[in-house]
């Protein structure tokens, strides 16, 4: 009979990070590497259920040997590769990266970028007043979630979680090319003539607020968006016997927005339109 | 042409009690005494003639208090829950041939498995996320074969869509056995070593050759010979249904042939190998493992079982009756013939999800005394003396829920309930103590440790290993480790010791749908969920979906041209039982003669006005899946937009 | 897969075109009338999504015989190849030749690049575009590089329908290139590709010998000039010999690289996983650069015999050839060639009756300069996006389709042909120790005589320019195209060497030799450099994607500024084309700086 597959054991290979001794499982990034030994590489594109974009290149790193950079989000560590991940040339990259997002998009609600803009000495005005921005317009086209292509850094984690590697409805891909370049459905229709359903797999894992929950939209134009008066709670969805589990968020007793833990086994960070946006029922308290 | 606004009807939750002093009175504000004194009383004046409903969407904790209460306080086994109305056959198929009523796999196997037949379900809608795990499954290179009348979404990613006529699972699951014992593709030693009745069986399906099977089932034989080949030809192979299965007079039958190609091919008791019934509700496979089935006691102990009695006798101080109860089919029919009185429903909305739904009101009213205990004031609540403001058991509550993977795991309480709202529990205690058992749960989780006392399924699962592992499957009965994530691992054992009960091969035979189509109602009528939508929408009604059209009957485009109607048009549709006047959408996965209605929008077009009471005699489940209508244009047309 | 089509229906032309490629559809699920079989039995899966690579030639078929690609005819595409609407518009709006609007039947390409801009371009277009307004029924598109720099300035005009018209206007006039637009047909044929080589027919030549001398449309006169006795002897030698007899040539990849072919191919030959593939790289696009072109249009068999020797030695049996969507000529010519190969079982299940199978299919390009990069040309024939891919890991390990795969430049494999006809230390003999062989080189801009020139590497840019007769006033030449970089004319004596041009802080590229005189504005040169990367960065990678941008907006700033007016500018160039060259995925960003940054500190630009 077959048995549980335990999988097979990695082996441990060894490299070093800024000239320390390093031990990780074969198939481990260096990002991974860096994480284990608790340095903190800036990322955006990455994501923790998602496969290695490496499209923003902040988290770029030098190793010797390389010609380039390369971006500790995708690259493997492999044995004897000697890390370094706070050169000046590194660093360099990194904040002209920083600069070059933040001088074009609108990162206001980008975790962390605000600290890290500082960290790196970034200064994204000196490109001038006339520098080439997104300019878009928020695109509210339905009750449920908007788009909000002027904090699209183009990570295209919103296309990888819609297409192949989760959701499979391939409503989205990334249309045009270079700095015209824009995440569209097909014909650049209103979302509600799309093959979307709805299920908000994108607005979980767009690191930018770019997608978001209509509610989240409208409490930040009303400025009563508030993280710090908001609890998560998880719990399992009511809508089917799947058994996904739901973070609800909570401000002032309203559900106000809901994720699912990336880790868990059922869901792996993915809900469906009833799991995503079907709580209202539960406060039409009058 | 007029138009007709169609947005669905919002409910409000219920704040506080409400009560009446008549049935022609309309309800009235009371206080949580006066109403709960009012319903010990009417439950107690009709002791001897109770059911219990409970709530298959509720917590595993609410369950256990609702079925002791059920057996407790009121000494009946006649408790039940909406799983009759969907899963049934699959536990009592599952349990008939194993042992067990839940499936067999988990949803990580199927991303590991080399081919997945979705028989009768349209996981793709109806469970997205389990559909994921289908999708890495066929994305590492599995195949999936589609069984189903429609192409639906999770039929388009099939290699190879089987489009047999509703109520032909049988011809089709008996086809594909035969196939597969003529091939030589029969696992024989898993037969001799793990089933009994093989030879019965081969009797059985004898008869059922491939052209035999076109004929009764409409797909092509060579259609139905590559899925017999694709599965027995697997190293591993996964077997998921769903409601297609199961909607059926005979759905346990349905459920029996499945697990038969299992048996006959070893795809069972195997990590990757395995069967995979997909649940409609949140808890339903938790409410039946909680003992809220008339025939099962917590932790699906057998109830005929002296020494299970025993146990349960010795922890609740009581005498449990040595009898299996009414299932929900048979406390309806009981309430025909006055034989059952009062019922205490917890949020279920059976005057509109149950078939034949005119029929189950008439029922319900004809009961003297009905409590219901909800979030909102449903169409059954509506009909009820006393209603009780209950907390919604996803956001508003402390507990756990089952998975259809047979996952425990933790629902918390996000938001404080509305007004004087309260959880079921406790309003089970203050009603058990009005009854004279003074019952004391500080909180789920001590309801919960008892329940783990008296299941050995359930022992291991402490709240703080839930926590921990993200939910444990069951059976787990010790606090130290974790069993495999599949069941029946002891059928390929060599010790026949250890292999316990072998498997039989169910001996059942095809029978057609009750309610035959003919010149009258030439039209067969079939149903299902929607993406975006609910069971009776109550609640998915709540959330502003883009997708939402409200309800239609849809046809196919070639009956929609015979009968000369267009999309929006609201046609007559009549059953034998009712008729609804619904708009029309066209739906091209759908061939002529075969019609697709929901029941997510009940107070626009009530579907189950239209559909079947036929019941599974095993199960009690009734036959939604299959119906006969016509449709009839309207003398003056109107277009809905 | 559970696709989304809305309402828009395809058009009897298009679906016509779709179905010329594809077939008639074979149930309603694809499209066909409904069936009572359809509807009880489908088939997909697998096989249903495993068709994502007939996408481009699908819409290659669709803007051939419309124009542009209309909502109906897209949704249909996707319906008969499983693909999602949504990814086909991301793929359709990817390439520079496709529309999604509605456009005239007919478009103009006019070149606006680096030689014909020198030669031009500017007063062409405004000419043309005011005899071809609005209603002429010609859409007037200026173009980067078309690769017939040796006849700059240049215009290609494409007229949609059955089959599909092309005629080249170079040099052009106003007058010229209208009546090409206009009336295709009846446009003066182009004049042949030996026109090109202004060494036409000399001895000597190694790779240009049949250019010029041989019909290119005859097998016969393709054997009769020594055509296949490399294959016949790669036979002889075994996949193993031939590699071997590669790798101790010493040939290096000419298409800009230098990788070491031998090694190349090894690596490729020697990767359990199956099958492997072949790819010939002729999506000539690097600005200046035409010598595949006319190596395709002038002897066309030779790259079908260096192709299926690659594919002998490496294992592969499916041969694809990428080719720049710009070439008409040269897709006739292969079209051509391949079928006569094919006829003569010289490809096809037993390749010179040796018992080895091998075929080449071509793939059109759509307009994407980095379609040249060799994993973005991977997911252009799949049927994505012609987006670059991180390596590693690497195309011999997990090239097309996922598979080993070596890809070759045009010329890289040509060069195989005499290797293995002369042999390895005979071909290593030629050229440098270092770099061996001889190179072709794309002359253009103020010389004489432009065209492609073959040396053996190690001739100077000094010998090579008094060969195309260099006028007087050389202010500055580029090395290498758009991608290469800027020396100055008292810099003649540098070897045309890998090595040589890498000591002398340069490269040589892909074989580009532009020399400019003083009268061209330097600014306005490195203006359109940067225009160039701009328009033709994929998106992907953010160094790239913006820092193309400000790189333009930066060089635009400067266009009248000198000395420290222009100072701040320059700085930030330098950092931003740092991080790009630093930073960025693929070569295209890794070089969007290099001639600009060579401009800035060799000739001294804006000081």
């Amino acid at each position: 009979m077959t048995v549980t597959p335990l999988g097979i054991p990695r082996r441990l290979l060894e490299f070093t990070i800024d000239g320390e001794q390093a031990r990780v499982p074969e198939g481990s990034t260096i990002l991974d590497a860096c994480r284990a030994a608790g340095k903190d590489i800036p990322t955006l594109c990455e994501g923790d259920t998602l496969r290695p974009k490496n499209a923003c290149r902040v988290c770029v790193v030098e190793v010797e040997g390389s010609r380039t950079l390369v971006p500790a989000c995708s690259r493997k560590a492999e044995p004897g590769m000697e890390v370094r991940t706070g050169t000046e040339r590194a660093r360099h990259s990194r904040k002209i990266v920083l600069e070059l997002l933040a001088s074009s998009v609108d990162l206001s609600t980008t975790p962390r970028v605000a600290e890290w803009l500082k960290e790196y000495e970034a200064k994204p005005d000196r490109f001038g007043p006339d520098a080439a921005r997104l300019n878009e317009e928020p695109r509210v086209d339905n009750d449920l979630y908007v788009r909000d292509y002027d904090k699209c850094i183009l990570c295209y984690k919103c296309v990888d979680a819609c297409g192949d590697q989760w959701q499979n409805t391939f409503a989205i891909s990334v249309a045009g090319r270079g700095f015209d370049a824009r995440i569209a459905v097909e014909h650049d229709a209103p979302l509600t003539d799309s093959a979307c359903v709805y299920c908000g797999n994108c607005i979980e894992v767009c690191p930018t607020g770019a997608l978001s929950f209509k509610s989240e939209f409208d409490m930040r134009a009303a400025g009563t968006w508030d993280e710090s008066r908001q609890t998560e709670t998880t719990t399992v969805c009511a809508y089917c016997g799947v058994g996904c589990n739901l973070t609800l968020h909570v401000q002032d007793n309203e559900i106000v927005k809901v994720t699912s833990p990336h880790d868990n086994p059922v869901t792996h960070g993915n809900l469906c339109i009833k799991g995503r946006f079907g709580y209202q029922h539960v406060q039409n308290r009058d | 042409m007029s138009k007709r606004d169609r947005t669905p009807k919002t409910y409000t939750r219920l704040t506080h009690p409400l009560v009446r002093d008549s049935r022609d009175e309309p309800f009235r504000r009371a206080t949580w005494d006066e109403a709960l004194d009012r319903a010990a009383r009417g439950l107690s004046a009709a002791r001897g003639a109770f059911g219990m409903f409970s709530c298959a969407r509720a917590t595993n904790e609410m369950n256990y208090v609702a079925q002791k209460f059920a057996r407790v306080v009121m000494g009946t086994n006649n408790v039940d829950s909406c799983n009759r109305t969907c899963h049934a056959p699959s536990v009592a198929g599952l349990s008939a041939a194993f042992g067990s009523g839940g499936g067999t796999s988990s949803y990580e196997e199927i991303e590991h498995t080399d081919v997945i037949v979705m028989w009768g379900s349209n996981a793709r809608f109806a469970h997205p996320i389990f559909f994921q795990h289908v999708l890495k499954g066929i994305r590492n290179g599995a195949r999936m074969y589609a069984v189903d009348p429609r192409r639906t979404s999770t039929a388009e990613w099939a290699e190879s869509w089987l489009g047999l006529n509703v109520g032909t699972d049988i011809p089709m699951a008996h086809a594909i056995g035969r196939e597969i014992i003529h091939a030589g593709l029969a696992n024989e030693a898993f037969i001799a070593r793990a089933t009994t009745g093989f030879e019965e069986y081969r009797a059985l399906v004898e008869p059922w050759t491939l052209s035999l099977a076109e004929k009764v089932t409409g797909v092509p034989a060579a259609a139905i010979r590559e899925l017999a080949h694709a599965y027995a030809r697997a190293e591993r192979a996964q077997l998921c249904w769903t409601l297609g299965i199961t909607e059926h007079h005979n759905g346990t039958d349905n459920v029996r042939a499945l697990i038969n190609l299992s048996l006959l091919t070893g795809h069972v008791g195997r990590y990757g190998s395995g069967l995979q019934p997909l649940r409609g509700q949140n808890n339903v496979q938790g409410g039946g493992d909680m003992g809220a089935i008339p025939n099962r006691l917590p932790g699906f102990q057998d109830i005929l079982d002296p020494d299970t009695r025993l146990k349960f006798e010795s922890a609740w101080d009581t005498v449990i009756q040595p009898h299996y109860g009414m299932n929900l089919t048979e406390m309806f029919e009981a309430m025909e013939d006055g034989s059952l009185k009062a019922v205490y429903c917890i949020g279920e909305n059976p005057a509109q999800s149950e078939a034949d739904s005119e029929q189950a009101v008439r029922r319900l009213k004809a009961l003297d005394f009905l409590v219901v205990q909800d979030i909102f004031l449903t169409k059954t609540a509506e009909l009820a003396d006393v209603v009780l403001p209950a907390t919604a058991g996803w956001a508003e509550t402390e507990g756990t829920t089952t998975n259809s993977e047979r996952r425990v795991q933790r629902v918390r309480r996000a938001v404080t309930p509305p007004g004087e709202a309260r959880e079921d529990i406790d309003i089970l205690c203050d009603l058990a103590a009005r009854l004279g058992h003074d019952w004391k749960y500080a909180d789920a989780e001590t309801v919960w440790n008892e329940l783990r006392s008296v299941s050995p399924d359930h022992h291991g699962m402490t709240y703080e290993r839930l926590e921990e592992h993200q939910g444990i499957q069951w059976p787990c009965p010790s606090t130290d480790g974790l069993e495999p994530t599949y069941l029946h691992g002891r059928l390929w054992e060599t010790d026949p010791a250890r292999r316990g009960r072998l498997a039989p091969f169910g001996i059942v035979q095809h029978d057609p749908p009750v309610d035959l189509t003919d010149e009258r109602y030439p039209i067969r009528l079939t149903t299902g969920r929607r993406l975006d939508s609910y069971n009776t929408g109550v609640q998915s009604g709540g959330y502003a979906s883009p997708l939402r059209r409200g309800e239609y009957i849809e046809l196919s485009p070639e009956d929609a041209e015979r009968y000369g109607v267009v999309v929006g048009e609201e046609v007559q549709v009549t059953s034998r039982r009712g008729s609804v006047t619904a708009p029309v959408w066209v739906d091209p996965a759908l061939r002529p003669g075969l019609a697709f209605m929901t029941m997510h929008f009940p107070d626009e077009v009530d579907t189950n006005a239209l559909t079947i009471e036929a019941n599974c005699p095993i199960a009690g489940t009734a036959e939604f899946k299959a119906s006969a209508i016509r449709i009839e244009k309207l003398p003056i047309a109107t277009i809905v937009g | 897969m559970d696709l989304h089509f809305g309402d828009s229906k395809p058009t009897d032309e298009e679906r016509a075109a779709v179905d010329a490629l594809l077939g008639p559809p074979e149930s309603s699920w694809e499209g066909a009338d409904r069936s009572d079989a359809d509807l009880r039995w489908a088939r997909g899966g697998r096989a249903a999504r495993d068709r994502r690579d007939l996408l481009l030639p699908g819409l290659h078929a669709i803007n051939d015989r419309v124009g542009w690609i209309s909502d109906g005819a897209l949704d249909y595409l996707c319906r008969r190849l499983t693909v999602p609407p949504a990814e086909a518009y991301g793929v359709a709006t990817f390439y520079a030749m496709f529309s999604v609007k509605p456009r005239p039947a007919t478009v103009l390409h006019v070149c606006t690049d680096l030689a014909c801009a020198a030669a031009g371009a500017p007063e062409l277009c405004a000419g043309i575009e005011e005899r071809l307004g609005l209603g002429s029924g010609v859409s007037v598109e200026r173009s980067p590089c078309l690769g017939l720099c040796e006849r700059a300035p240049a215009a290609l005009a494409i007229k949609a329908g059955d089959p599909v018209r092309t005629a080249v206007s170079a040099p052009a006039t106003v007058e010229e290139a209208v009546l090409a637009a206009s009336a295709p047909d009846s446009a003066p044929e182009e004049p042949p590709a030996a026109l090109a080589v202004p060494q036409a027919g000399q001895d000597g030549l190694t790779l240009l010998h049949r250019v010029g001398v041989v019909d290119p449309a005859s097998l016969d006169d393709y054997r009769a000039h020594g055509g296949y006795t490399a294959l016949r002897r790669a036979f002889e030698l075994g996949p193993a010999g031939v590699i071997r007899e590669v790798t101790d040539s010493g040939l290096a990849g000419r298409g800009g690289a230098a990788f070491p072919t031998g090694r190349k191919w090894q690596a490729t030959a020697s990767q359990p996983d199956r099958p492997h593939y072949l790819v010939c790289n002729a999506d000539e696009s690097e600005p200046g650069t035409f010598k595949d072109r006319v190596l395709m249009e002038g002897d066309p068999y030779a790259l079908v015999e260096a192709m299926t020797i690659a594919g002998y030695a490496t294992g592969a049996h499916q041969g694809y050839l990428y080719l720049r969507g710009e070439y008409p000529r040269a897709l006739h010519r292969l079209e051509h060639a391949i079928a006569q190969a094919r006829a003569r079982g010289l490809l096809g299940d037993d390749v010179l009756g040796q018992g080895y199978a091998f075929d080449i299919e071509i793939r059109r390009g759509a307009g994407a300069y980095i379609c040249g990069e060799e994993t973005a040309l991977f997911n252009s024939i799949e049927g994505y996006r012609g987006e670059p891919r991180s390596k590693p890991p690497f195309p011999v390990e997990k090239g097309l389709f996922g598979k080993p795969t070596v890809e070759n430049n045009v010329e890289t494999l040509v060069n195989v042909l005499p290797i293995l006809t002369m042999g390895a230390p005979a071909y290593a003999a030629i050229g440098t120790e270092r770099s061996t062989g001889p190179k072709l080189f794309c002359v253009s801009g103020t010389v004489e005589r432009p065209g492609v020139y073959e040396l053996p590497l190690g001739a100077t840019l000094g010998d090579l320019l008094a060969l195309a007769g260099v006028r007087d006033g050389l202010r500055a030449v580029l090395l290498g195209g758009a991608a290469g970089g800027f020396v100055r004319a008292d810099e003649l004596d540098i070897p045309l060497t890998f090595e040589g041009t890498r000591e002398a802080g340069t490269t040589l590229g892909s074989g580009v030799v532009m020399a400019f005189d003083d009268s061209v504005p330097l600014p306005r040169l490195l203006l359109r450099i940067a225009e160039f990367f701009r328009d033709e960065s994929c998106g992907q990678c953010v160094p790239c994607r913006v820092g193309t941008v400000r790189q333009e907006e930066a060089l635009h700033r400067i266009a009248e500024r000198t000395g420290a007016a222009a100072a701040g500018d320059i700085a930030l160039l330098r950092e931003v084309g740092r991080a790009m060259r630093d930073a960025s995925i693929c070569g295209l960003g890794q070089t969007a700086w290099n001639a600009v940054e060579s401009a800035i500190d060799r000739l001294g630009a804006y000081e």
